[in-house]
């Protein structure tokens, strides 16, 4: 029984609701991702995946319910959650004056780890002393998907991933997620197309506010 | 502790030196609106002696203004203000960290100006002293207040309008207290009272607005 242990109860919410203005985002919404498990979700524009994924990170504080990490609420543990967690968002997150090297040390700094080797195996050796601004949607994709990589965090929420990626960028971030999910590791992401096929992590539409 | 803010301040001194044409218009806004004036009011020495302190830290103010709205604004755009909300660093000596870098680049410049400008002004040699440590003293208070009214504001199309109308008004302790420890010296009173009441608003400042400003980021990226 894996789920008596807190240590392996993973990622979870309940009862989460939330209305945008007269809309109801997420009804009741409830979900539980334990670890070494990955789950995809997926459904129209506008259903409300990113608020989802923003009611996860903590970023948007549903009207009711909680997200759990490891059995405690987010917001009792926010320190503690922080830690865990690897956010990669919509926007890339990268100040365009610095170049993709400064940008990186800094989030591997906040992590308290150092560079290392990821720029280069997503595909970034060539790009890292330009400034950022003059990247391309998917040389800025790459660059996101290396800080959450960097941050060597047990938790992944990804908004669309696999965006503006080519094949051998899809490609290697599926094996970063088969190795982050083998490992023990949890991954959240939002994704439209087919990219994740191959992983076999569960896949859920998220409609009229719940998970289906 | 310290380095959270360390990293936070050297990331925002290097984005900024990148973007020095950011850096320049405060500082000659606060130089035209202090020479505008002594050519609209009068060039009696005795008059401007008079305006001068008052009309030297509103335009420092009405500067630091013009700067504040953009303090966490491109952060917001760019996405980066979420990783730093998220990071595994406490936020209140992120933003510390943030305050601090936006004081070393809009105000200092401003302050090492301030002798040159308080010439116009025909101000006594010790009072322009007096002047230039009360805005030592209590432009940290601006930039710590100005720092939550400017999170609360980011996420608003009319961010700097609301600015303005939020900042204005809670300056203006800061404001009484600055020119008139300047006019104080003018007059060769003693300006330790103001002085230290301007000190001991920029130690509170320092000491809670930075809880304020992470609430405030927190609300603002709901």
């Amino acid at each position: 029984m894996p789920e008596l242990n807190p240590k392996n109860i993973g990622l979870s919410a309940s009862g989460l609701l939330l209305f945008r203005g007269e809309r109801c985002l997420l009804n009741q919404l409830a979900l539980r991702v334990a670890p070494g498990e990955g789950l995809v979700l997926r459904g129209p524009n506008g259903t409300g995946k990113t608020t989802l994924l923003r009611v996860l990170c903590g970023l948007t504080l549903p009207e009711e319910g909680d997200v759990h990490w490891k059995g405690i609420a987010i917001r009792q543990q926010r320190d503690e959650w922080q830690r865990a967690l690897g956010w990669s968002g919509h926007k890339a997150g990268l100040k365009s004056e610095l170049t993709v090297r400064e940008n990186l040390d800094f989030a591997a700094a906040l992590a308290g780890r150092r560079m290392g080797e990821i720029p280069a195996e997503l595909g970034l050796a060539e790009c890292l002393d330009l400034p950022a601004r003059v990247l391309s949607a998917g040389q800025q994709r790459r660059s996101s998907l290396a800080r959450v990589l960097l941050g060597n965090a047990l938790v992944w929420l990804l908004d669309e991933p696999y965006s503006n990626l080519d094949a051998q960028g899809q490609a290697y971030l599926n094996a970063c997620l088969d190795t982050h999910l083998a490992a023990g590791g949890i991954a959240v992401i939002a994704s439209h197309g087919n990219a994740h096929s191959a992983l076999g992590m569960t896949e859920k539409t998220l409609m009229n506010g719940v998970l289906q | 502790m310290i380095a959270p803010v360390w990293l936070l301040l050297q990331r925002e001194m290097r984005q900024s030196f990148r973007r020095w044409s950011d850096l320049i218009s405060p500082l000659v806004f606060f130089v035209v609106v202090a020479s505008l004036f002594p050519l609209a009011i009068s060039p009696a020495a005795d008059v401007l002696r008079q305006v001068g302190p008052g009309v030297l830290w509103v335009a420092a103010l009405l500067s630091m203004l013009l700067s504040m709205n953009r303090l966490f604004r491109d952060d917001y755009e760019d996405g980066s203000l979420e990783q730093l909300v998220l990071a595994p660093q406490p936020l209140v000596l992120l933003v510390l960290g943030k305050v601090l870098a936006h004081w070393l680049q809009m105000v200092l410049p401003l302050l090492l100006l301030t002798p040159a400008v308080a010439t116009a002004y025909d101000l006594p040699g010790e009072a322009t002293w007096v002047l230039l440590l009360s805005l030592l003293l209590g432009t940290p208070a601006l930039s710590l207040i100005g720092g939550i009214t400017a999170a609360l504001t980011v996420g608003l199309r009319q961010g700097a309008g609301v600015l303005a109308v939020l900042l204005l008004p809670l300056s203006i302790p800061v404001l009484i207290f600055g020119s008139r420890a300047t006019d104080l010296a003018v007059s060769g009173m003693d300006t330790t009272g103001p002085l230290m009441l301007l000190g001991a608003m920029s130690i509170l400042a320092a000491s809670l607005a930075p809880f304020g400003i992470a609430a405030a980021l927190r609300v603002s990226l709901d």
